[in-house]
């Protein structure tokens, strides 16, 4: 918790806008980074909904699929893979800086550990997506 | 010299006169080899001298001539005029801090930040001057050394939006040195530290902008070495809920 | 200064853990459940979804999808709310969107219980 300062007089204290974000692309990007949770946030609820009506019998979960046709969630499941995507691309480009990772006493440089994640990504990507649609 | 000019806006504000900072113009000789300090420093001697500003070493060593240049934060002694061409170009304060005169702003909340997290080597026990000194292996050098670059310049406080909305957070030079020193395989004050570190206006105050690492002149990475802090608490604390009895460091 | 104990440790290992999850599997389903299925580029017949999310391993990897990004999402949306300047709200905020996450949890468990 941040206590208000105590402000000494003859000094100008400066206020941040609330629309800082909008001052450079940096600030930007990062908001969308943040924001890309909710979308997936949300299609984690659609999807949780999904199991739900799975649960309900074929009937329910066939009306379901058909609400999911209606072109409104369309283009929310199309926004929302962008900014999954987004979320990917910034999580694992920044883990790699984050977690630092080391071979006797030398450190993997952080664009390798990204790589590996991209890798990984990839791999478990092509796994899940096989075990779905196959047969 | 050629006759081209280019203007700079530059931030004036005079304590007890005036209500809040506006710019004021200034015309000056455009010079390829000139940098914003250089026009800083024209202006201060040859059109008004009230214009106060800091600066000391003009070669980007000293950090005490941080402003901001088209709203980034820069060393003025490292921002070329000819980049900024045709002009005009914005010189303002600092951003985020509280401003004292025209482009000078208040350094206390930094200084008093930098002493919270005790930015020097601390030992369990000294070693008496006679047994040497803490010797140290190339290799445990390069673990912290980009670290230690930092010249506290606050480029990295201007930039960071969480400071400028919650001033109460340590903030990325600060905590980067504090990092710095626990790497250090002769330091062994990380628990002295850590109060400060994993304060609520300590590492989880960040959100990860990460523009402290962007605009730092030194190369010097902050924003990693505050994930690195929160990585290295959080694991801390871990260790203290399955292993109550001492898996802290 | 005094320093308080905080719950952040907590929350970030979550928020950590949950944003790992969502990056190596929320596109793919993403791709699959949310525009695959529904366009009919592929089908997932109702009696293969079913013996697939009942089967006890398939059900604690559903809960990992979608819980611990709960938390990835609460964290996040937290810190945005006071970066737009909320800073004021801080409590309530935390409090709305953790929580929102863990009874995002109770219900997850409440739905695979059913299947």
């Amino acid at each position: 918790m941040s206590e208000p300062r105590v402000e000494r007089p003859g000094l100008y204290y400066p206020k941040l806008p609330t629309t800082w974000w909008l001052r450079n692309t940096n600030y930007f990007l990062f908001m969308l980074r943040e924001l890309s949770s909710v979308f997936i946030m949300v299609f984690l609820v659609l999807f949780l909904v999904e199991l739900y009506r799975l649960s309900q019998g074929p009937k329910a979960y066939g009306a379901y699929l058909e609400t999911l046709r209606a072109p409104g969630w369309i283009v929310f499941h199309v926004v929302a893979l962008a900014f999954a995507l987004y979320h990917s691309v910034t999580w694992f480009k920044l883990s790699g800086v984050v977690q630092v990772v080391r071979v006797g006493e030398r450190q993997v440089p952080p664009s390798l550990v990204t790589a590996a994640s991209f890798a990984l990504w990839a791999v478990v990507s092509i796994v899940l997506l096989w075990f779905m649609v196959r047969g | 010299m050629s006759d081209a000019t280019i203007t700079l806006e530059v931030t004036r504000y005079r304590p007890g006169h005036d209500r809040e900072p506006h710019p004021q113009s200034f015309e000056v000789p455009f010079q390829k080899d000139w940098v914003v300090l250089d026009a800083l420093n024209h202006i201060k001697d040859r059109i008004d001298g009230t214009l106060s500003y800091r600066w000391s070493c003009r070669m980007g060593v000293c950090g005490s001539c941080g402003m901001m240049v088209n709203g980034v934060p820069k060393l003025t002694c490292a921002a070329f005029l000819r980049d900024y061409r045709p002009g005009p170009i914005r010189v303002e304060p600092l951003a985020n801090f509280p401003v004292i005169r025209d482009l000078v702003i208040a350094l206390d909340d930094f200084m008093e930040k930098l002493r919270r997290v005790k930015p020097w080597i601390i030992r369990a026990e000294e070693k008496p001057v006679s047994e040497g000194e803490y010797r140290q292996t190339p290799a445990q050098l390069e673990t912290y050394k980009q670290f230690s670059m930092c010249i506290n310049c606050m480029l990295c406080y201007a930039a960071c939006p969480v400071y400028g909305l919650a001033p109460a957070f340590v903030g990325p030079a600060a905590i980067a040195l504090a990092y710095r020193y626990n790497l250090d395989s002769r330091d062994e004050g990380y628990r002295l530290r850590e109060p400060v570190m994993s304060d609520a206006v300590g590492v989880w105050e960040c959100t990860f902008v990460g523009e402290c690492s962007v605009v730092c002149p030194k190369g010097v990475d902050p924003a990693a070495a505050i994930q690195r802090s929160k990585l290295a608490g959080a694991t801390d604390w871990l260790l203290s809920m399955v292993m109550p009895w001492g898996g802290r460091r | 200064m005094a320093t308080r104990k905080t719950s952040e440790p907590f929350w970030w290992l979550l928020f950590a853990a949950g944003g790992m999850v969502a990056a190596l599997l929320v596109p793919v389903h993403l791709l699959v459940n949310g525009l695959a299925v529904p366009l009919g580029w592929t089908s997932i017949s109702h009696a293969r979804m079913l013996a697939l999310a009942g089967h006890p391993l398939v059900k604690l990897y559903l809960f990992v999808l979608i819980a611990l990004p709960l938390y990835h999402w609460a964290h996040r949306f937290r810190f945005v709310l006071e970066d737009l300047g909320l800073h004021g709200w801080r409590t309530p905020i935390a409090i709305l969107c953790y929580g929102g996450a863990v009874a995002g949890t109770v219900a997850t468990l409440w739905v695979l219980w059913g299947i």
